[in-house]
């Protein structure tokens, strides 16, 4: 792909992103930010790359070490975002009070 | 290794895993929608690392990769290299992480949601750092150099601006973690000279990676990561606590464009397509902030704000003001019509809000209409007062944001303020010298009776000024802890 293209996509997606952002409800901002983190995680894909890459070793353990964060990031931020969303689940009844604030999902 | 361009399926791809995380936001423009939305994300996730995976991967990929079958390439001569990685070592790099990152997102309180965000930030910009090192190092393998190693100017440029961008989200991220940890004083650090220091190392990491166009040096690149590293530091450590909000989505927002640099350098739509989203997010999350506190994003960069906390100290405490028991505010609560409850980050600090949300079940149970009222600056990062509330079981429906709600405060009884402070000021409203005026605040002086739960008379607001709520003919102050006198609330509301 040619610059011109990439940077044809980059600004759409910019648009894209603008505007679906301000109908984000202002309740779930947090999640928001959860799921934002670790969507950008997809920079595991460079990592990858790198790491399967024949060539340069330092390039290789480099990529591997990005993978091994990325990937913190990539659990991590989908498990926390399930987590906060499944606390917004409509409530029929009033559910038991968690007393240490935690640990439940 | 020559490379060679990826197969068109895999382009395809990486279009709908982009695709696939645009509707992951887009489900969050309701409670309803949102989880659908998140498995999006995770199936649009899978498509990516999965697509990679099989494109590059030695033994897997062999013929995608490698047509002709090249000796060096793929097969289990890989296998015994050592500069190639094998496909045990990057699955168990996956697990490894992944069981770290899973662990953490299960055991985390929610009140310390902002640390472990800025926590995660700071590994998205480590990585954008580790990927940007690993494509200069071996450029062929990404297809943006030449067989004699010389890196396109073009591909130069944007590795340069990934790893400084990536750099700045990581050493960023790490301080606003420990300051929003309490590791590290939330107090404003403030350098002499520091805008001509910050000034000059943007400058220089600018020029030189203009001039890493022409030299392909070592130097150049290494130069550029330290003071990216550097700049990091210093644009987070002179930013005060009660900020803390604005730099967690700024981060938010570089973490996004160190990932869309890394794209545009990898020629990768999966990871433009993100970044510009994630970029985008974080901005407006930015702004939204800022406009709250009714301050300009460069203010909030300078930073400062909040150093000098105690300038009005002797004069408040000769005031009148009423001090009111639990069952003094059990009896007014129990009679009161419309009740609106505001928490502050003093309720999540205190743990209260799952004895608040019982308040709250109790009242309704008396008939009470009850209402929650959330500033969007409560709390230490956006929405973060939903997320606890939500934790405690309040239904979604009986929280309102600022605007939907400030006209229900004139036929309100009573005003439950607890642990929150500057965003119910009057000042914000009328006083011109007063550092938090314009910042639009609840109207909580137009309810017939204010309850204000604080620890003591003595401790003021982040922004460090004293609060004319406490003085008002109808306020009554609780003071104690704001778990214990909730409780006490109960207990004498249950008689």
């Amino acid at each position: 792909m040619d610059f011109i293209s990439i940077l044809s996509i980059f600004v759409m997606a910019c648009f894209v992103g603008y505007y679906v952002v301000w109908s984000v409800t202002p309740a779930l901002h947090t999640p928001l930010m959860a799921v934002t983190n670790a969507i950008s995680s997809v920079i595991v894909v460079g990592a990858l790359i790198a790491a399967a890459a024949a060539g340069s070793a330092t390039s290789k353990w480099l990529g591997l070490l990005g993978v091994v964060l990325a990937s913190v990031n990539i659990f991590g931020g989908f498990a926390v975002t399930a987590r906060m969303l499944a606390m917004y689940k409509k409530k029929d009844r009033p559910a038991p009070v968690v007393q240490n604030g935690g640990g439940k999902s | 290794m020559e490379h060679v361009a990826p197969p068109a399926w895999s382009m395809l791809a990486y279009l709908i895993s982009g695709i696939l995380f645009i509707l992951a936001l887009r489900g969050l423009s309701s409670p309803s929608t949102s989880r659908t939305g998140n498995r999006f994300g995770m199936i649009g996730m899978t498509i990516a690392v999965v697509t990679t995976l099989v494109v590059h991967m030695p033994g897997w990929g062999t013929q995608l990769a490698c047509p002709g079958g090249t000796p060096d390439c793929g097969g289990f001569g890989d296998l015994l290299r050592f500069d190639v990685v094998t496909s045990f070592e990057i699955l168990a790099a996956i697990a490894l992480g992944g069981a770290i990152g899973w662990v953490t997102a299960r055991k985390i309180a929610m009140t310390d949601m902002p640390q472990l965000v800025a926590a995660f930030h700071s590994l998205v910009g480590m990585a954008a750092v580790l990927v940007g090192w690993a494509a200069y190092l071996n450029p062929q393998a990404f297809g943006i150099a030449g067989p004699d190693g010389v890196i396109e100017a073009q591909s130069r440029i944007e590795m340069g601006l990934g790893i400084a961008i990536g750099a700045i989200t990581f050493s960023g991220s790490v301080i606003a973690f420990l300051k929003l940890a309490g590791k590290m004083s939330g107090a404003p650090i403030l350098l002499p000279m520091r805008h001509v220091i910050n000034l000059g190392t943007i400058v220089a990491i600018l020029g030189l990676t203009a001039w890493f166009t022409r030299d392909q040096g070592l130097w150049v690149i290494a130069t550029v990561t330290a003071l990216a590293f550097i700049i990091g530091f210093l644009l987070i450590i002179p930013i005060g606590g009660a900020d803390m909000p604005v730099v967690v989505s700024m981060l938010n927002s570089y973490s996004g464009w160190a990932a869309a640099a890394m794209g545009f350098t990898l020629h990768n739509t999966a990871m433009i397509i993100t970044g510009a989203l994630v970029g985008s997010s974080g901005a407006i999350l930015s702004y939204i902030m800022c406009r709250a506190m009714n301050r300009s994003f460069i203010s909030v960069i300078a930073g400062g704000f909040g150093a000098v906390a105690s300038n009005g100290d002797a004069a408040k405490t000769d005031r009148p003001w009423k001090r009111g028991s639990a069952e003094d505010a059990a009896f007014l609560l129990g009679e009161a019509e419309n009740v609106i409850i505001i928490p502050g980050y003093g309720m999540a600090v205190a743990q209260a809000q799952h004895v608040l949300r019982e308040m709250g079940d109790q009242l309704k149970a008396k008939g009470v209409n009850v209402k929650y009222a959330i500033h969007p600056v409560a709390g230490r990062m956006p929405g973060h007062m939903n997320v606890l509330l939500a934790e405690a079981n309040v239904p979604y429906d009986e929280v309102f944001e600022l605007e939907d709600i400030q006209g229900d405060f004139a036929q309100c009884d009573v005003a439950f303020i607890i642990g929150a402070n500057d965003v119910v000021n009057p000042a914000a409203k009328t006083d011109k010298t007063s550092p938090i005026y314009g910042m639009p605040v609840f109207d909580v002086e137009k309810a017939k009776t204010i309850m204000f739960i604080k620890r003591s008379m003595g401790g003021v607001g982040y922004a460090g000024v004293d609060n004319e709520v406490f003085y008002m003919d109808q306020t009554m102050m609780l003071l104690a802890d704001a778990k214990k006198m909730v409780e006490d609330i109960i207990k004498a509301l249950a008689h």
